[in-house]
């Protein structure tokens, strides 16, 4: 018999449903501990900085105000780990392959951009803007389309 | 805490043939970077990859075990 006192499945989740709606709206979104401009960890900062690096826009959502969104975010994707990059609803990876994929140019044919004009290895392209973080549950912040 | 030599010990256990070279990042026993070489990954994505070596250690990637960064390869 299942474990009747696991209610992850249940379809009344405001929070994954949430995390699954952001993830349908957004072509590039990533879940990092805190934002592109003032990353909470070596390994979300240095994903968010190969996407700045593109110049490609990206949302980004701040799993750390709410303790929920990692944990269901993790069960959605089946990843353990923080950073995690979705492109067209898809799982591409945490930091590791996001960083990989930076640097034998994947990512840019995944982002569908044109390579950066400078040197592929240089990770410091400027901030994004827009904030909009009034969602009730996500604090969504994108870049200009 | 585990040691590198442990987290080692346990991705070779956990995949049959696999040779894994682990470096403990910070010294805490909780970050630590591992090259995994199996045929395992054979014919499987990246991600396919990465979530072979994370089922390894079920809920402590993420958990006690605060990073696990990873580079696979088969051969």
């Amino acid at each position: 018999m299942s474990d009747e006192t696991r209610s992850d499945e249940t379809e009344t989740n405001p929070v994954r449903d949430a995390i699954e709606r952001a993830i349908g709206e957004h072509k590039v979104i990533l879940f990092m501990k805190g934002t592109p401009e003032q990353p909470g960890c070596g390994f979300s900062a240095r994903t968010a900085a190969a996407l700045q690096a593109l110049g490609s826009p990206f949302a980004a959502v701040d799993v750390l105000p709410d303790p929920r969104i990692r944990q269901e975010l993790s069960a959605l994707s089946n990843w353990p780990t923080i950073p995690q990059l979705f492109v067209d609803g898809e799982l591409i990876g945490g930091c590791d392959i996001v960083t990989e994929m930076y640097e034998t140019g994947e990512l840019q044919r995944a982002l569908g951009v044109q390579p950066p004009a400078g040197s592929p290895g240089s990770l410091d392209a400027t901030g994004s803007a827009g904030v909009a973080g009034d969602g009730p549950l996500l604090g969504i912040e994108s870049t200009p389309r | 805490m585990p040691t590198a030599e442990d987290i080692a010990r346990r991705i070779e256990a956990g995949i049959p043939g696999a040779r894994a070279d682990v470096e403990d990042l910070t010294g805490g026993g909780d970050h630590f970077r591992a090259t995994v070489v199996s045929d395992a990954f054979a014919g499987r994505s990246r991600i396919e990859q990465h979530r072979l070596v994370y089922a390894v250690f079920g809920d402590e990637v993420g958990g006690p075990i605060h990073a696990l960064s990873l580079q696979t390869t088969t051969q």
